[in-house]
This record gives structure tokens, sequence and C-alpha cells, in this order.
């Protein structure tokens, strides 16, 4: 007996690693190495075009933080831009997410209507924005003229541009966190907000003192999970704004992109991306964390 | 208190669903509208879209911009290009992730641990971080200009862990006592797996292909960097060259092709919205 449970668990050991290995060895040849690459491409000297390196030590990131003209400017960025897209998206899904949850003709309707953009490619998303948003006869600026507005240049003008790649971005993803919202929303157990209203509160209150507090930690993960999904923001920006105008919208990941494949500083992107990786690395286990606390009961 | 609980009474109920129902379509505007403009500006001519003031339907009918589509660009190859690219990277995120999800959640191997918090540390990392290394080791097998690193590194790459996630968070819900009135029946993990795991988890997977399918169909970055040949387009990098002479966007000929790339996937859509939106919830929220 004692024999058949040692090789039961030789067993196991085997079938496990056979189980996992192509996903392992993959993991290993287009993650696990590439990330080790770009870590030693960050001490180069790189050019992609050439294909000449040297070791030059820190010299990449000292370079990023006290020499580069950009460097701060992409991170103020990419702040302004991950915050802005977090209250944005965040707050319009709970909105939605508090109407449609209710048992009413339609909602199920207007549930699928919001959540379209999210299924439809960005690139054609942002084709079809951009192609409204054109300075002076964009279709968005004609339609104001009709109400006597003059439209702003949307997305060529510094004090705009951000604004409407976020605003962009936030219609196109808002579905999601919707979804996730009225999910959690459902969970909130009725005879709770019934006994605040039989006490004489308002709707206002029993969403802000019960409903709110309970779906807190799924509100709390959609935060993070917005705020990991804007890093990754390569498609709008390039399509829309390409990091401009005078570099207002110039984000970590599209930055990372432009020293790589534009400027073919191979080496200096890599330092770059190394700090992309960081930051996500970070969020991701916060998420973890998280999600085994308060949204996951596993095991 | 109870005044502002009273308040809302004062209006008459089917008053409160009206405006209910008002304040949402406009708050949908902003949705639906791309979509419906995007489809009738390619119905019209050049001179039209830019028309003041702008028609909400075409004056005229016109089809020569989806003729332009497919005669300015290889569109139908373009379009052929993304359906066997996407199609292959679903089936092998498929095999792979529910292989190794069920490993995860059933099976206790040595390192079970360690490979799967490796494995989750690459699961939201963007693909600008890998990009550099995976570009010139794709250039250096010679495989850049080819799709081979558009099915490749989608499957095996990061791209394909959420997968695993869905599938391990799907399988770990399953009873113990089915596998072990397998293993008495004298089945091994293989035919635990083949027989009894993967029949059960017609969910997951479906779900699974939906986002692995559209992933692909929409990614962007990659084609950019890997394809130069617009044979080899896939439809998004595709979508961006209906460009003239002069650099100028067509812009009605790009709206025909749009429609003609998004209309697909929002029928798919429309048609099974119920598991595509679940596909999509149990990916970022249990994946």
């Amino acid at each position: 007996m004692k024999r058949k449970s040692l090789s039961q668990a030789k067993l196991d050991d085997l079938a496990g690693h056979l189980f996992i290995a192509p996903q392992f060895i993959g993991f290993l040849f287009f993650v696990a190495i590439p990330i080790f690459a770009v870590i030693i491409f960050s001490f180069q000297d790189r050019n992609l075009l050439t294909g000449t390196w040297e070791w030059i030590g820190f010299d990449n990131y000292s370079f990023m933080f006290t020499k580069d003209p950009y460097f701060y400017k992409v991170v103020r960025n990419s702040l302004v831009f991950s915050f802005g897209l977090i209250i944005m998206n965040v707050s319009l899904a709970l909105f939605l997410a508090l109407i449609l949850v209710q048992n009413k003709k339609g909602m199920v309707f207007f549930r699928t209507l919001f959540f379209s953009p999210v299924v439809t490619s960005t690139v054609a998303w942002v084709l079809v924005w951009s192609f409204m948003l054109q300075s002076d006869q964009g279709t968005i600026n004609q339609f104001l003229k009709l109400i006597g507005i003059q439209g702003p240049s949307w997305l060529g003008s510094t004090g705009w541009a951000m604004f409407s790649v976020i605003f962009i971005r936030v219609i196109k993803n808002v579905g999601l966190n919707m979804i996730i919202l009225i999910a959690a929303l459902k969970d909130v157990p009725h005879d709770l907000v019934e006994a605040a209203r039989v006490d004489g509160a308002n709707t206002l209150q029993c969403i802000r003192k019960i409903v709110i507090p309970m779906i807190a930690p799924t509100i709390l993960l959609v935060i993070i999970i917005t705020l990991i999904g804007s890093m990754n923001v390569f498609d709008h920006i390039m399509l829309l704004t390409a990091g401009g105008p005078s570099n207002s919208t110039l984000v970590l990941a599209y930055y990372v992109y432009y020293q790589a494949f534009l400027t073919n500083e191979i080496g200096y992107a890599s330092a770059l991306a190394v700090v992309l990786f960081l930051v996500v690395l970070g969020l991701t286990f916060l998420q973890w964390n998280m999600r085994k606390k308060w949204v996951y009961y596993e095991q | 208190m109870n005044n502002s609980q009273k308040l809302p009474r004062l209006l008459p109920k089917w008053f409160r669903s009206f405006l209910l129902y008002l304040g949402l379509l406009l708050l949908a505007i902003p949705f639906l509208f791309p979509f419906w403009w995007m489809a009738t500006s390619s119905f019209k001519t050049y001179k039209e879209i830019f028309a003041y003031p702008p028609t909400l339907l075409p004056e005229s009918w016109h089809f020569e911009n989806f003729i332009t589509a497919f005669t300015y660009q290889p569109f139908a190859r373009q379009y052929l290009n993304s359906l066997y690219i996407s199609l292959t990277v679903t089936a092998g995120v498929l095999v792979i992730s529910s292989l190794s999800g069920y490993a995860f959640a059933r099976i206790k191997f040595k390192g079970r641990n360690f490979f799967f918090i490796l494995l989750l540390s690459s699961l939201m990392m963007p693909p600008e971080v890998t990009i550099i290394p995976n570009y010139l080791i794709m250039n250096l097998l010679g495989w850049t200009k080819s799709h081979i690193p558009l099915i490749i590194i989608p499957i095996l790459g990061s791209g394909g862990v959420f997968a695993t996630f869905m599938m391990r968070q799907f399988f770990i819900t399953l009873p113990k006592d089915m596998e072990d009135a397998a293993k008495i029946d004298g089945l091994g993990w293989w035919g635990i797996f083949w027989k009894i795991g993967l029949p059960l988890a017609r969910a997951p997977l479906a779900a699974v292909a939906i986002i692995t399918f559209l992933n692909s169909w929409n990614s962007f970055l990659e084609p950019l960097i890997y394809l130069s040949d617009p044979k080899k387009y896939t439809i998004p990098l595709a979508l961006t060259g209906y460009i003239d002479a002069y650099g100028a966007p067509m812009w009605s000929v790009q709206m025909a092709a749009t429609t003609l790339s998004v209309l697909p996937v929002l029928i798919f859509f429309i048609l099974a919205q119920q598991q595509v939106v679940e596909s999509f919830a149990m990916s970022s929220v249990k994946g």
C-alpha cells in the first residue's frame, strides 16, 4: 500500500509536469527569456537597424531620470491618463450598473447596447472616432455648429487631446466594468435594502450607506483591473494622436514603441520597458492578493 | 428625510419611467452613434461625408466605396489572413490552457505553486514589455514578415495565460469524488482529464474561445511591427492603410472597410450576447 501511494505521488508529478509543459516551455521562450533579455538590453546601447551594441551600465537609467526631456512628461501624462480613465470609467460604470440592475423592461437591451463597443476592435472604434473628431469638418463639430457652438480641435489641441483619448477609451470599455458591477449588485441581500427603506431611507441614502459599502471589494477590484489595463493603451494613442500634440498624450506604452521602432534605440526602449514591467508586476500582485482576500474564496 | 422620499413620488409613475428611458437613450448616443456614422458614411460620397449640415442618412446610396475597399488593397486576402490566424490561435490556446489549467486545479505536483506564481506574473503584462526581444528572436529565426509570430506568440506567450486562469478557476469547482471514482475504475490523469474534466468544461472553453478569437482578430501592435507586405496584413492593420497618394485618409472607403470588419463580430455578439458578456466577465474577474 505504501509503495503504491509513493508511486502515485510520482505519477502525479509526472502528469502535472507533462500537462503544463507546453505552456511552460512557451512561457520560457516568449515571456521569461524576453523579460530577462529586456533587463540585459537596458544596460546596453543597442540599435535596432545596425544591430550594434555595447555595455553602458546604468547610463540608460540615468539618462531617463536626469536628461531625457520627455520622460517626466511621459510619467505625468501616464498618471493623468490612468487616473482620468479610472475616475470616468468606474463612476460611469457604477452609475449604469445601478440603473440597469433593476428589474425593468428594456434593461437587458441597454446592457447589450452599452457593452457592444467592448467586442468591437479598438482599431475600428478609434478610426471612426478620429473621423468624427476632426477639427474643421469633423462630424461632432458639424453637429455642434448646428446648435451654434464652435467645437475645439478635439485631438489637435493640447487642452483637449488627452481628454478626448480618455473619453473614447471609456466609452469603448465601460461596458465591461458595468457588467462586473451588475453581478456584484445582484448579490447585495434584498432584505437589507428593504429594512433600510422601512426605516425611512431614500434611494440615494440606501445606495450610499448600504449598497456601495457592500460592493466595495468589487469596486476596488474593478479600479485595479482598469488601472492595469490603462498601461496598455498603444492602439488608442498610436491612431488618435501618435503622442501629440506637443507630446501631450505621450504615455509610457507608446513611448516604449516610439523609442524602439521609430528611433531604433532598443537599449533605451528596454530600460523604459523595464519600468513598465515593474509597475504592472506590482499592480498584478496587489490585485491577486486583494482577490484572494475579498472576492474569491478558493480551496 | 420623508420629504426627499416623497419628492419623486409627486411625479406620476409613467413620467418617471419616461425620464428613465429618455436618460438612457441620451446616454446611449456616444455608444451607438459611432456605429451609425460608420455604417452610413460608407454609403456616402467623399463630398457628402463632410457636407454641412451633416446628413444622418446618405442622400443617395453609393456602393462604390465597398468595391474600392477591395480593389485598393487585397482586402479579401487580408480578411482571410485574419480569419485563419485567429482560428489557429484560438485552437492552440484552447489545447494549452485546458491542459495546464486542469493540472493547476486538480493535480498535486511538485512545484505547482512556483509555476503558478511565475505564470501569474505575466497575467496582465502589456505586450510592449516583451515586444523588443520577441522581435529580435523572430528576426533571428527569419520569421518576421510572416504570420508565424502572430500565431505562436499569442498561443505560447503571456496572451494565453488568462485562459489558463479561467480554466483553472473552473476545474477547481469540480467535486473530488468524481476523480476518485474514475481512479478506482483505473483511469489515469489523461483519462480523467479527457473523459471527465473536459466534457464538463464546455462553458469555460467557449468563453476562452470567444475572448481569444476577439483578441487575435483585433490585435494591432504585433501585425504593425512584424508585417510590411499588404498581402500579409490582418484586418486592423489593413484598415489603417486606406490612405491616398498625399497621405490623407480615404474616409468613405475606410469606413466601408471598417463596417465590413465590424459587422460579423457585432452580428455574432447580438446572437450570442449572453454567452459573450459572461465570457468577458469571467475573463476579467476570474481569470
